[in-house]
This record gives C-alpha cells, sequence and structure tokens, in this order.
C-alpha cells in the first residue's frame, strides 16, 4: 500500500476525536473574540471607540451579530444554482477548520499519563496539506460567486480565482526557503529546527514579509480584498448571501485569519517557543495563541492603514514583484544551505 | 536680478519610480510610514463623545429651542401677548392669543399677556428672529437641541412647556474649546 504520508505521533483514536472537539472549540471561539477585536482596534484606529453599547464594553455584539445573522430568512436568486449555492460557505468554513487542525500549540504532552500530541494531526506533509487546503477554499468563493446568477457576485468570484492563484504561488514559494532550512514539511518538526537555531523570521525575513503580504491576499483581507470590493462590487462573491450562509462566509473568513497567523507563527516566529527562557508545558498554547492574537492585531493595522489595490496594481504586485522575490529567495536560501 | 524662488519649490512626489527594486523599496518604506501614522491615531485616543451620556457641548450663542422668560423677582411673565415674533417668524410656526390681565388674574407685567403661546418646533427653522423681534427679552434661543418626537403634534410646545426649564441642561463650551 503506498504511504501518503506519516504522521509524527500515533494516538489512539479518542484522544484524536477528543483533540479535534477541543481544539475546534477553541479556534472556533476566537472567531467572534477577533470579530469583535478587529472593530474596537479600528476604531481606536480612526479615533472612536468601536462598538461599546451591547453588555459592558461591547462584549455581546458579535453575539447579537451573529444572532441576527441567524434568524434571517434563508434566501436565495432565482437564477442561482441551489445546491452549489449552499454548498459554497460550507466549503470555505470546511477548509478553515481542517487547516486549523495543523497548528501545533506544543510538543507531546504527558496529560494524566497519556501522551497526547498538542495539535490536530501533524502530518510529515504537512506545508502540502496546508496549501492543499487553501486551495480547495478558493471554491467556496467561487462557487459560491458564480452560483449565484449575479453579475456582481460572478465578477467578485472571478477576481478571487485570479488572485487567489497567483499569491498562492508566491506564498508557497516564499515557504520553500523555511522548508529547506528546517528539512521538512512537518510543522513541529520545523518548530524543533528553530529551537535548535535562529527563529527563522531572522534568516528568512524576505520569506516572512511574502508570505505574509500574500497571506493578505489569500485571506482576502484589505488592502486585498479585491474579490469583495465593496466600492465596486457591492459585496463580491457574497453579494447574494444573506443570513446564516453569510455567517458561514464571514465566520470562515475570520477563522482563516486566525489559522494563517497562527502558521505564520509557526513557521517564522518559533511557534511555542519563548527566546532565553524554558517555560513549563502548559505555557505553551498560551504562548501560540499570543503570537497568533498579535499577527491577527498586525492584519487589522495593516486593514486600517492601506487603502484597496487597483485590479492591475495586485495582478502586477503578485507576478512581478513577489514570484521573483520569492524565487530568488528561495535561490539563495538553497545555494546557503547546499554551502554551509 | 534673476527670479530664484528658492524654498517656495515644493517637490512633487509622484508615484514608485525608478523600476521594480527601487519601487518595491519605496513601497515597503512608505507603507511603514503609513503604519506608524496609523498607530499615532491610536496613542491620541478617541475623539468622540458618548452621545447620550455626554453631549456635545454648544457654543453661548447656539440657537437651540426657544425658552419663555419670567421676571425673578416677581415671577410675572415677560411676555405681554404682543405678537411681533409671530409677525416677524418666516416659517409662521408662532401661534400667540393674547388676553387681558385683570387685577384678580395678573399674569404678565404689562398690559396683556399670552393666553395661548405655541411654537410648532417641526416648522421652526431656529433662525432667531423671533428673539431679535421681542421688545421685553421675554423669548430667546435656549440650548437644547435633543427635539425628536414620534408623534409631530408633541412637537407643539405650549406655553408651560416653553416656560419650564429643560430636564437636564445642554452643556456650555467653554472658552477656548
Amino acid at each position: 500500500m503506498t504511504v501518503l504520508a506519516k504522521v509524527g505521533y500515533y494516538e489512539d483514536w479518542w484522544i484524536q476525536l477528543l483533540k479535534a472537539l477541543v481544539i475546534f472549540a477553541v479556534v472556533f471561539q476566537f472567531v467572534p473574540i477577533v470579530l469583535l477585536a478587529e472593530r474596537k482596534v479600528l476604531g481606536r484606529f480612526q479615533h472612536r471607540y468601536g462598538p461599546n453599547r451591547v453588555g459592558p464594553f461591547g462584549i455581546f455584539q458579535p453575539m447579537a451579530d451573529i444572532g441576527k445573522l441567524l434568524f434571517k430568512q434563508q434566501f436565495r436568486p432565482d437564477g442561482s444554482i441551489g445546491w452549489m449555492f449552499a454548498l459554497a460557505p460550507a466549503i470555505s468554513m470546511f477548509t478553515a477548520v481542517s487547516v486549523a487542525a495543523l497548528v501545533p500549540f506544543s510538543d507531546t504532552v504527558d496529560i494524566f499519563g497519556t501522551q497526547v500530541g498538542l495539535y490536530g494531526i501533524d502530518p510529515s506533509i504537512g506545508v502540502l496539506y496546508a496549501f492543499a487546503f487553501g486551495g480547495i477554499a478558493f471554491y467556496g468563493l467561487v462557487l459560491g460567486g458564480w452560483s449565484s446568477g449575479g453579475k456582481y457576485a460572478f465578477l467578485g468570484s472571478m477576481r478571487a480565482a485570479a488572485q487567489l492563484i497567483s499569491y498562492e504561488i508566491a506564498q508557497g514559494l516564499a515557504l520553500v526557503g523555511v522548508v529547506m532550512m528546517a528539512g521538512t514539511l512537518s510543522l513541529t518538526e520545523i518548530v524543533h529546527y528553530q529551537e535548535a537555531h535562529l527563529w527563522l523570521i531572522i534568516p528568512q525575513f524576505v520569506g516572512f514579509v511574502i508570505f505574509l503580504v500574500a497571506a493578505f491576499a489569500e485571506t482576502n483581507r484589505p488592502p486585498f480584498d479585491l474579490p469583495e470590493a465593496d466600492a465596486e462590487l457591492v459585496q463580491g462573491y457574497s453579494t447574494e448571501y444573506g443570513g446564516g450562509r453569510f455567517a458561514g462566509f464571514y465566520a470562515a473568513e475570520y477563522l482563516n485569519i486566525i489559522v494563517v497567523s497562527a502558521l505564520t507563527a509557526t513557521f517564522f516566529l518559533g511557534g511555542w517557543l519563548i527566546p532565553f527562557v524554558d517555560p513549563p508545558t502548559w505555557v505553551d498554547p498560551i504562548v501560540v495563541l499570543v503570537k497568533t492574537l498579535f499577527l491577527v492585531f498586525f492584519f487589522f493595522w495593516v486593514r486600517a492603514t492601506l487603502p484597496r489595490l487597483r485590479y492591475d496594481q495586485l495582478m502586477a504586485l503578485g507576478w512581478k514583484v513577489f514570484l521573483p522575490l520569492a524565487t530568488v529567495n528561495a535561490l539563495v536560501t538553497a545555494i546557503l544551505v547546499v554551502e554551509t | 536680478m534673476p527670479y530664484d524662488p528658492g524654498a517656495d519649490v515644493v517637490e512633487v512626489v509622484r508615484a514608485p519610480k525608478g523600476g521594480a527594486v527601487r519601487g518595491t523599496y519605496r513601497a515597503f518604506g512608505e507603507t511603514l510610514r503609513g503604519l506608524k501614522t496609523v498607530m499615532g491615531r491610536w496613542v491620541e485616543g478617541p475623539h468622540t463623545y458618548q452621545y447620550p451620556e455626554e453631549k456635545t457641548p454648544v457654543y453661548p450663542r447656539f440657537r437651540g429651542r426657544h425658552k419663555l422668560h419670567r421676571f425673578e423677582d416677581t415671577g410675572l411673565e415677560k411676555c405681554v401677548g404682543c405678537s411681533l415674533c409671530a409677525a416677524a417668524c418666516p416659517a409662521d410656526c408662532i401661534r400667540v392669543v393674547a388676553a387681558e390681565n385683570t387685577p384678580e388674574n395678573r399674569v404678565s407685567a404689562g398690559e396683556r399677556y399670552a393666553a395661548v403661546y405655541e411654537i410648532n418646533l417641526s416648522r421652526c427653522i431656529f433662525c432667531g428672529y423671533c428673539e431679535a423681534a421681542c421688545p421685553f427679552d421675554a423669548i430667546t434661543m435656549g440650548h437644547d437641541y435633543e427635539m425628536s418626537d414620534y408623534n409631530r403634534s408633541d412637537l407643539i410646545f405650549t406655553k408651560e412647556m416653553l416656560l419650564a426649564e429643560p430636564l437636564e441642561r445642554t452643556p456650555l463650551r467653554s472658552m477656548g474649546e
């Protein structure tokens, strides 16, 4: 039998099930937090407070938003293709949650005498797994826009297809440097490499910048929110969506931000490591979450700063700047890795 | 003497020039500068008023809802029912019906008083002409600006409502604010 991938550490099925539930619960709880945090942080950046009316400091605002969305009528335009229309947000959610399984919160730890790896899964092809699901994720956007049967939604989905493909190449090439230096595709192994050597943000700074910028494009965040450019395309691929299905897209977008931030923290910022100190194991997940939230904050910061790119500028940046830069970065890294 | 523009010349910086490398480098630097600027806005702090609790202060000459006045010592109304305010009103929103003062029922200081004094605030344009027309300073423009209501008929303010102190004072802007 062909072995597709090996896992770093094998656990019983019931541990895996429990782990999946816990990780899903924890990561999913961050969606409303990030949703509220974005609006508050953006408010601060614009000299205002952001939501502060619903509950103390506005902490119930995301609940009110989600409640409103879920109680709305399920609406479908006449010209849409029913099953695809319903499938698209599900694909978006599914891929976002699937990649969340990769994030290593710590190494294998001893919990009540059972060895448990604090990650959903640690396949030997972790990076490929992430990119595979990233590749599927854009079906959610494209199918959603295409099956809506509206021109704005269609334009949005076409933009999404072009943008996601162009930036996935640069993102993948930016990671090649990391993979070559660490000599592995497994995420825990990459963190272990950073434990022994420098954090990869220092030797792979160019790769870090390219990866981060491409991550903005992959998650459709400003300044690369061309697929939903509300000034030109109403709401882009999600124009015709409302109620629970829109909530699906919305939650998937924020889940993607969290997951991509967590992956960036793992690849470049040393995962659960803190420099010069060796904290007890229970601190590790907190360290990962803090690093993730810091990067999420950076997402908001950039959103408040940069205006949306024009479409040709977006394509020029992807193909003429980031792709050559990532290629050169990979080449230089390859030469240095072979030399030493 | 040849013309020397000197420091008056401002160099116009256009979009990134000079090839992809320099353009990228400059765009990167400018992005960092933009990030710094935005973080500076956070450090400055919010500039908003938390409206229902914290009202925007108004200037002393702000023309808000009208007030009718009484003499402070005798408690008599200043308004003598002359209808000059109604005549001056361009929006025609003031209605005055005058009545004679009698020794038993003395309402105002003059010969007559306003038996009915109504201002329809849904028509009022807050021009302040009534205030200017009044010979006794009986009507002035107050500082209240919260006048929304559910019914149009609730916006017709009667004499009693105009004479009463507002429930909540609108803050005045202090010097230099």
